[in-house]
């Protein structure tokens, strides 16, 4: 299979999804009003509630969901071949993450902006609000250790991308500087901060940075995560206009940047796919395809962090109804766009299939790596330039997605401890140094910990919580589609739309947990903490779906006694 | 030509809202925690907490009377905390 035909088919599905099956969905089910009075106008403040033009405003839910994880998702499920990878990405961008990104805009505007998880206590019930806190908490705890051991790992892969990464902290603050303080226009920032951000690539080349195999009985790996997580406290409590709001704007035109570029080289180079459609040779270490792939593809297919984003700024700042469609299921769309990408490089941008099988020897090898190796290519031979710029590029936007990702994981722990400080009267966690020592501390004891239970190298055992990580991930998004779900009902609208997304993603979710079960008792016994971790998970799933059922009975009895008032 | 300032105008308006909008409201409420911390340097004395800079504060109170109604309850005092200032 040539990958320019894998890349056009799987675009044009993704199309499709949007021109017809979101038409579909705002018509007859959202019901979407071009005259309902929105959040941003109703009550605007010009802070949080303002009306936004629509692009600017998918522009910013495209940028605030895709990050790191629709690369190292695809680029670790094509371990089952890029047949199953490719179909969960696309269907799954079609009739579950548009739905749900635009559903959970949608329910937010209806309901004064409110927030999914606020949205949850007053839909579902009180209960199933403390599960929503309980699960964003537990996500934000596995996106900050992953990440940061994705980093780490990539550092020491190519060891050219440190100064051009790090490099981008300096273009933030500088860009951050001249927009605030100095109020110099922002076009001029925007190109030279972008241009030295890749001229930068050259630096890195000629002075590639590795650290010490050892510093205090660390390994160099330890040693990168306990930096970067320094960084990232240090980060997260600078004034936002300093780094977070700069970083995140290079970030995004990165991003379309980086996709033009990617895209551009599959159609010039049109390489073809090495890899199996379906790999008869899936290594023993890795775990069934189902429900395992569900888990292991979140972002770019359906995910839970998705809702957060939409529901908290994006509906503030709706300016109209039916823009919900064009901001929530598109912008999911260009992440289904970005995965898709990462499964032609993960598979196409090798010489022969025993290079790919050699680097898929075991299960969790591919992600991040394989995209790097195999989009460097494809973006060498598209584009012309060499192979090792065009991993350390590639290496650079991939760290930057998951710094930025980290940066703001960080913070919202931090808040979220501040504000668990706050409810339970603890006077020390509600200090700013104090929280964010804490929300540190849990992600690297979870990064620490797992290589500490599995006998690996210290901190290098981030990437083995990915599947948990995902099952998570879906969780949420299952908590989302339940509170759209019963909403419809209310209204009297059919809900099998997101009923039955719900009910297979929580399904896989909670499959995928059961599995893992075995897995972290097989791997380490009642001593590993990941056991009790992915316990408490596996019972959140359970409570959801009992939630579901208990919130649909409910709300259908409450549709038949009105019926039946009605016709009295 | 004119076209062209045109579409450059309107990039340079797409560009800054794609900045602004994710951080209106955080930037917002971090400039009004700093309008807060000022608010209490200019109204500590008359609350009985000593400041130094009192003599220097003094006469900005008549241009920030406006807006104390707002501060205080911001502060979670549901009333006036001043004796000579009833605002509610």
């Amino acid at each position: 299979m040539n990958a320019t035909i894998l890349a056009v088919i799987g675009l044009s599905m993704i199309f499709i999804g949007y021109r017809f099956y979101s038409k579909f969905i705002a018509e007859k089910i959202y019901q979407l009003d071009p005259d309902f009075e929105t959040p941003s106008r109703a009550m605007r403040d010009d802070i949080d509630y303002v009306p936004t033009n629509r692009i600017v405003l998918w522009g910013h839910h495209f940028t605030a969901v895709a990050g790191a994880a629709p690369i190292i998702g695809p680029g670790i499920a094509v371990i089952w071949g890029w047949l199953p990878a490719f179909l969960w990405v696309t269907i799954g961008t079609m009739f579950f993450a548009g739905v749900h990104d635009f559903g959970a805009v949608w329910a937010s505007v209806r309901n004064k902006a409110k927030s999914v998880g606020t949205l949850t206590g007053d839909v579902v019930s009180p209960r199933a609000r403390n599960l929503f806190l309980i699960v964003v908490f537990f996500l934000l705890m596995m996106v900050n250790a992953v990440f940061g051991v994705a980093i780490s790992n990539a550092f020491q892969e190519t060891p050219s991308s440190v100064i051009p990464a790090w490099s981008a902290i300096v273009v933030a603050v500088a860009i951050g500087i001249l927009l605030y303080r100095m109020h110099v226009p922002i076009l001029w920032p925007t190109v030279v901060g972008t241009v030295i951000l890749y001229a930068v690539i050259y630096l890195g080349e000629a002075v590639p940075i590795s650290l010490p195999t050892e510093v205090m009985g660390l390994p160099t790996g330890a040693q990168w995560i306990l930096i970067l997580f320094a960084y990232a406290g240090i980060a997260s409590l600078l004034p936002v206009w300093l780094l977070l709001q700069p970083r995140d704007y290079i970030n995004g035109i990165q991003l379309f940047v980086g996709l033009g570029l990617l895209y551009g080289a599959v159609l010039i180079a049109s390489p073809d796919i090495v890899a199996p459609a379906i790999n008869p040779n899936v290594p023993a270490s890795a775990p069934p395809m189902v429900p395992l792939l569900f888990v292991t593809i979140a972002c770019g297919a359906i995910s839970g962090f998705h809702g957060l984003v939409g529901s908290g700024t994006t509906s503030k700042q709706l300016d109209k109804e039916t823009d919900a469609r064009f901001v929530g299921y598109l912008g999911s769309s260009g992440e289904g766009a970005l995965a898709l990408v990462a499964i032609i490089a993960a598979t196409a941008g090798f010489a022969s299939r025993a290079e790919w099988e050699a680097l898929y020897s075991e299960f969790g090898n591919g992600g991040l790596a394989a995209f790097v190796q195999g989009g460097a290519v494809i973006v060498s031979s598209g584009v012309g330039i060499s192979n090792e710029f065009a991993a350390t590029l590639l290496t650079v936007m991939a760290v930057l997605f998951a710094g930025t990702t980290m940066d703001a994981g960080v913070r919202l722990q931090r808040y979220i401890v501040q504000e668990a400080g706050s409810i339970y009267r603890i006077p020390v966690l509600q200090n700013g140094y104090v929280a964010t020592m804490v929300a540190v501390g849990f992600c690297l004891t979870l990064a620490f910990g797992v290589s500490a239970v599995l006998g690996l190298p210290a901190g290098e055992g981030g990437m083995y919580i990915w599947p948990l990580f995902g099952t998570t991930n879906q969780l949420l998004a299952g908590l989302t589609l339940l509170v759209i779900s019963v909403m419809l009902v209310k209204l009297g609208r059919p809900a099998r739309y997101t009923l039955v997304p719900m009910i297979l993603v929580t399904t896989a979710a909670l499959g995928s947990a059961l599995f893992e079960l075995s897995r972290y008792y097989a791997d380490g016994g009642l001593l590993n903490f990941l056991l009790w971790l992915d316990l408490i998970i596996v019972i959140l799933a359970i409570f959801v779906l009992l939630e579901a059922g208990s919130a649909f009975t409910r709300e259908r009895r409450a549709a038949a006694a009105a019926a039946a008032g009605a016709s009295a | 030509m004119a076209r062209n300032a045109g579409r450059l105008a309107r990039l340079k308006t797409l560009l800054e809202e794609f900045y602004v909008t994710p951080y209106r409201g955080a930037l917002a409420r971090a400039r009004r925690d700093e309008d807060d911390i000022f608010m209490l340097f200019v109204f500590a004395e008359l609350m009985g907490v000593p400041n130094p800079a009192a003599y220097y504060t003094l006469e900005l109170q008549p241009l920030l009377l406006e807006r104390f109604h707002e501060w205080h309850r911001r502060q979670g005092l549901e009333h006036s905390p001043l004796d000579g200032f009833r605002c509610c």
